[in-house]
This record gives C-alpha cells, sequence and structure tokens, in this order.
C-alpha cells in the first residue's frame, strides 16, 4: 500500500513535518517496496485559506490509504475521511521512523481532528 | 454628500462623531441618512434610537454539487481560490465558509452538475429616527464575509443631502468596503502612540483609495502632540476637534448625544461639521 507522510524535507531521514496542510513536503511511500516521492507542498505553505484542504486533495489524489502527520484540523480531517485515508496524528522522529513505527503496528488510527480549525 | 467616518484604531471615538454629526445636520434642515457599516458591532442604533420597520435578508450564492451528474473531474477545485471545494475521486465536498460565491466552479463544470444554493450573511435593517433615516447592516453570528452585507448598506439611501457612514475600524476588507465610493472621508483619531500608529495606516489606506480625507483629534488636550505635528509634516488637513471631556464619557455611557447635553461639545461638533461641508464646497466648486 502507499502512505503519505508530511516532511520538513523530501528524504526519508528528514523530520515529520508537524503539520499538515502547510507542511513543507509531502513524501508517498510504497510500503512494500519502499520507493518514495517527494512532493513540495509550496502552494499549501502559501494558501490564503483552505491549506488542509487542497493537502487532503493531493494526497488522495496519490492514491495514499494512509497519512502520517503530527496534527490534522476539522476540514482536511473530513476531505480525507469522505476519501477513505486513515490518518495517524503526533508522528514524529524521521520519515524512516514513521514508517517503520507504522509497519510495526505502533500507530493509532485517529478518530477524529486533533486541533481546531484555524478558520471560524 | 457621502461623509464617511473611519479611524484605523479602534474606540476613537467614530460613532460618538458620526452620531453627532448627524443629528447636527438634520438640526440644520437637511436631509440626511445615517449608515451603520459596522456591521459586526453596530452600535449606533444605541444614540439615535431609531424605528426599525424595514428588514431584508442578504444573500448570496453557493455552490451545491449534484453527486449523481458529477464525474469528479476536479474542475471546479481546480478554479477556485479559496480551496472552498475539495474535489475526490468519488466524491466532491463543498466548504460554504470558504466561498466568496465568485460564481467560478459552477461556470466551469463541464456537467452542469453544480446548482446553487443560498447562504444567509446577515440582515439589513431600515427606519427612522424622526427627521434622520437610519440604515444598519447586522452580520450572522459565525459569518465571515463582511463587505457584502457592507454593501447592502451602502445601496439603501435614496437622494438625500447627506449620507454618513459609520465604519468599522481596522483597515482590512469592512473598512474598505464602508470607504469605497465616499465624497470625502473623515479620520477620528486620538493623542496616544496607538491613536498616532493606526491613523498612519488609515490614511494609507485612504490615500491608496483615492478619497479625500481629513483628520480630526477627539479627547484632545489628553494625550501628546504627536498627531498634530505627524499630520503637519504630512501635509494632512487638521479639521477642528473635541476636548478631552470626563461629561461627554458620561453622556456616552448613557447612549446621550453629546450635542443635546454638552453646550462645549456641541460648539465643537458644529464647528468640526461647518469645516466638513466647507471642505465639500471647495472640492465641488
Amino acid at each position: 500500500m502507499k502512505i503519505m507522510i508530511t516532511a520538513t524535507g523530501p528524504d526519508l531521514d528528514s523530520p515529520v513535518d508537524p503539520r499538515f496542510g502547510r507542511g513543507a513536503y509531502f513524501v508517498l511511500v510504497d510500503t512494500e517496496t519502499r520507493d518514495h516521492l517527494a512532493v513540495s507542498n509550496a502552494e499549501g505553505q502559501d494558501a490564503g485559506q483552505g491549506a488542509g484542504i487542497q493537502a487532503a486533495q493531493k494526497v488522495a489524489a496519490a492514491e495514499a490509504e494512509a497519512l502520517l502527520t503530527g496534527h490534522c484540523g476539522p476540514k482536511a480531517h473530513q476531505v480525507l475521511s469522505a476519501a477513505g485515508i486513515k490518518v495517524y496524528n503526533n508522528v514524529s522522529g524521521t520519515v524512516n521512523d514513521a514508517l517503520e513505527s507504522f509497519l510495526a503496528g505502533q500507530l493509532t488510527a485517529a478518530h477524529g481532528p486533533d486541533v481546531e480549525g484555524h478558520w471560524a | 454628500m457621502i461623509l464617511t467616518i473611519a479611524s484605523g484604531k479602534g474606540g476613537t471615538g467614530k460613532t460618538t462623531v458620526a452620531v453627532n454629526l448627524a443629528r447636527l445636520a438634520c438640526e440644520r434642515g437637511m436631509h440626511v441618512h445615517f449608515c451603520d457599516c459596522d456591521v459586526e458591532e453596530p452600535n449606533a442604533h444605541l444614540f439615535l434610537h431609531p424605528d426599525l420597520t424595514m428588514r431584508r435578508t442578504v444573500q448570496l450564492p453557493l455552490p451545491v454539487v449534484d453527486q449523481d451528474e458529477c464525474d469528479h473531474c476536479g474542475a471546479c477545485a481546480d478554479i477556485c481560490q479559496f480551496n472552498a471545494i475539495a474535489a475526490l475521486p468519488r466524491q466532491t465536498v463543498v466548504f460554504p465558509e470558504l466561498c466568496h460565491s465568485c460564481s467560478g466552479c459552477w461556470l466551469v463544470c463541464p456537467r452542469q452538475a453544480i446548482d446553487q444554493g443560498l447562504r444567509t450573511l446577515g440582515v439589513v435593517e431600515s427606519g427612522h429616527s424622526s427627521s434622520l433615516a437610519f440604515t444598519r447592516g447586522l452580520l450572522e453570528v459565525g459569518e465571515t464575509q463582511v463587505p457584502p452585507v457592507i454593501e447592502a448598506v451602502k445601496e439603501t439611501p435614496g437622494a438625500v443631502d447627506l449620507v454618513i457612514r459609520d465604519a468599522p475600524p481596522g483597515a482590512t476588507c469592512p473598512t474598505v468596503a464602508s470607504l469605497s465610493g465616499s465624497d470625502f472621508v473623515l479620520l477620528v483619531t486620538e493623542p496616544t502612540p496607538f491613536g498616532l500608529h493606526d491613523l498612519k495606516v488609515a490614511i494609507t489606506l485612504v490615500r491608496d483609495l483615492g478619497l479625500p480625507f481629513a483628520v480630526t483629534i477627539n479627547r484632545d488636550g489628553s494625550g501628546d502632540d504627536r498627531v498634530r505635528d505627524y499630520c503637519r509634516d504630512e501635509n494632512v488637513k487638521l479639521l477642528p476637534g473635541l476636548p478631552f471631556s470626563r461629561d461627554a464619557a458620561e453622556l456616552i455611557s448613557r447612549g446621550q448625544l453629546l450635542i443635546d447635553h454638552a453646550p462645549d461639545l456641541r460648539h465643537a461638533l458644529d464647528q468640526l461639521l461647518d469645516a466638513v461641508l466647507a471642505n465639500q464646497e471647495v472640492k465641488s466648486s
């Protein structure tokens, strides 16, 4: 399966970015082959509003089945749930650490957003 | 003439100046329409006690996706500059609170799968307080789209001698909406560092909008001369101000008009109104 991990840089050694919508990079990892592809999220970082919404669309468009990140707000969570993507919050360490924790079954999927929205 | 009372900083006395000038102008026999454009926190009614007899709802269209017709091409989400639509492989999700009603999504949809629903932003209420015509806007609680409600307030007055708009504080979209289309802007400030700081921001804004303006100092004598110095250095016209007065604070706290109960302040407001009207006459002649 493919999973998406938010990161401050484009590599497997990059730290996990605690922000989702305004995270620096999205690293797509194939859990079987460990192939990975990083895309910049400059568009989300510069968004006036709705950064989480557009980020969630990117995750869905990449056909990821899970998202590993720091925190996820209500609108992003709504879009991810609608797309059937599982969200794992409070993930830390490097992208590789996150991948290992996920594969070892040490992460628990969130039932809802873990932070308030930035909008009203 | 459309006169807009603005400030930058909140609490400088915009509403105090606006309601008293409006009533004074009425007493001079002018036909005046007061517009409370501070739709997030309208308060001029507390001083003018209008009988509000008309009420209309302000609504904007928003997209409603027909999920059966939609083939999830994502054209609507691509064109949306506000990230108000999320196009997913099997679902299209709309976030009404982020929508600016630009129409892009339903115009671009190749399958005409987007209908227009309506979103209520607030109400506009009108009436009279003796001979003074009065309109105010009231934003829906939790709503963030302010300018359309202000625009609805602005389009209410008919032909009168003087429209007085009480603008919201700040220098953001609601203030711009209140200012645009004005014939003259009166910036109310106070002789404090905060008053001066926000006055500079407000002056930048009205200059950008190309509007004629002048400054009046409220609670004059309570602070220092920095506002006066700044206006002189920047060649900004300073009109008569209102002296600092404990009586004024007490009257305002009781919802009373200064012109009815404080002769010295009435005199100052009379001079201010003369100056504002003279300014307009100079401009139109």
